[in-house]
This record gives structure tokens, C-alpha cells and sequence, in this order.
């Protein structure tokens, strides 16, 4: 199963500047797992402690996957994934809980 | 050093008092490269909170799409602190993704006067920087403009 991935600007490094990149897999753990054995690093920027990191947002196709079952979101051929950077933060000093 | 338009600011703060005392949010777009803002887009703060801001996902990824099929960039990331100074927060900058962005602060904090800031935050490092607020850019001092007259 072949998808397209978008890669932010703060990424690329991962993916020697490329703003998309293709990965295959049924779910987004698995999409992920594969970029990792191509773009080395680019896992710990994604996943925290085996759940999507809070700083970063990902869409398959239109959908947050955050509402879609997260790491397990299923993928399917063709489909586009999307990562941004969530924009986020405010006055508080301490970590939102 | 960010150089805005008069009409720009005027609508970050506008915003910012709209929304006390919770946090406003949005992004200031412009031509990739050109790190002059041109487009102000009011974001929803999807948190709704005097202490936190978050973009809504669905939007920021409406946004972003729009940006990039104009080629456009974030130049300006801005957001309001209703009960404190308009200073990147811890919160702030662990946030902080977008090195080439200008980070702008509004504090809302005094009903009469604002502080508006602007910061680069970099690998969680904080950088004021000088704001110029001009009337048209063309007369202001950026990009070819510095270049000196032909004799």
C-alpha cells in the first residue's frame, strides 16, 4: 500500500529537503515505521512513548487522524498523509496537563 | 527586525481585545521567501482558554493548504497574553516550530495600552527583535530597496 506523505519544513531534514515522500503500510504505525527505515530520525519526531506527539498534528487525506484511532488510523493505497507542526501555547507556565 | 504594515497590526490588536481575556491566535501570510506578511488570517484558538492557545487542526490544515497553493508562508505567528507580558512563555517555546516565522506577542493585559512584541524562537532560544511598522512597504527599507541608488 502505497501513500504520499507531506513533510514540513522542520522535517526535511529527515528527507534530504524532499517536501513529499512515499511509504507504504495499512495503518499510520506502520506508514511511520517504514519512513523510519528511509529517513532515520524522522520516528522520534513523530511518536512519543507509543502515541502520536502532542506538538504534531497528522491528517490521512482531510481527517486528524487524532479522531480516526491515531497510530492505528488505517491508511489505504493512494491516500495522502499530512504532517504539520500543531501551533500551540499560551500564557501558562506550567505544562498543559 | 519585522517590518509590517499599520493596517496589520491594527488587526492583531483588534483581535486580541475581541477575544479578552481569552488567548487569540493567527497567522500573518506572504510570498515564501519574501518575509514580508501580507495576508491576516484570524485563527480560531480551538483551546478557548485565557492561558493556552491551540490552532484548530481542521483549520490550520485549510490554512496551510491555502498558503501553500499561493505560494505563501506563515511569516507572522501571533498570539495574545491577556493577563501577563508579551513574552514567550515555557509553553511558548517548547511550541516554537517554525524558525523562519516571526513570533508576535500581544499583551492585553492593561485595558488601555498594549505591548506588541516580536521574537524568533529557535531551537528554544528566544531573540527580540526590533518591530517597524510602516504605512506601505514600498518605501520601507527591506529586501531590494536596500539596494543603493545606481550612481
Amino acid at each position: 500500500m502505497a501513500v504520499n506523505v507531506s513533510v514540513p519544513t522542520i522535517l526535511r531534514t529527515h528527507t534530504e529537503g524532499e517536501k513529499s515522500v512515499e511509504a507504504s503500510g495499512d495503518t499510520l504505525e506502520e506508514v511511520i515505521e517504514d519512513l523510519e527505515t528511509r529517513h532515520s530520525g524522522i520516528k522520534g519526531k513523530l511518536v512519543k512513548d507509543g502515541s502520536l506527539h502532542r506538538f504534531i498534528n497528522v491528517y490521512v487525506n482531510d481527517e486528524d487522524v487524532r479522531f480516526a484511532g491515531g497510530l492505528a488510523a488505517a491508511v489505504r493505497d493512494g491516500d495522502n498523509v499530512t504532517i504539520l507542526p500543531a501551533v500551540a501555547g499560551g500564557s501558562a507556565t506550567h505544562e498543559r496537563p | 527586525m519585522l517590518t509590517i504594515r499599520r493596517e496589520l497590526v491594527e488587526a492583531m490588536i483588534a483581535h486580541a481585545r475581541r477575544d479578552h481575556p481569552d488567548e487569540a491566535c493567527g497567522v500573518l501570510a506572504g510570498p515564501v521567501g519574501s518575509d514580508r506578511p501580507e495576508r491576516f488570517i484570524e485563527m480560531a484558538n480551538a483551546e478557548r482558554s485565557p492561558t493556552f492557545y491551540r490552532f484548530d487542526a481542521a483549520e490550520q490544515l485549510r490554512v496551510w493548504r491555502a498558503m501553500d497553493a499561493a505560494d505563501e508562508e506563515p511569516v507572522v505567528i501571533y498570539h495574545s497574553h491577556t493577563m501577563t507580558e508579551a513574552y514567550p512563555s515555557r509553553t511558548d517555546i517548547s511550541y516554537a516550530s517554525q524558525p523562519d516565522a516571526h513570533y508576535v506577542l500581544i499583551s492585553t493585559r492593561d485595558p488601555d495600552t498594549h505591548e506588541l512584541r516580536s521574537y524568533r524562537i529557535i531551537d528554544g532560544a528566544v531573540i527580540k527583535e526590533p518591530v517597524e511598522v510602516v504605512e506601505s512597504y514600498m518605501f520601507s527599507h527591506t529586501g531590494a530597496d536596500d539596494v543603493p541608488d545606481a550612481p
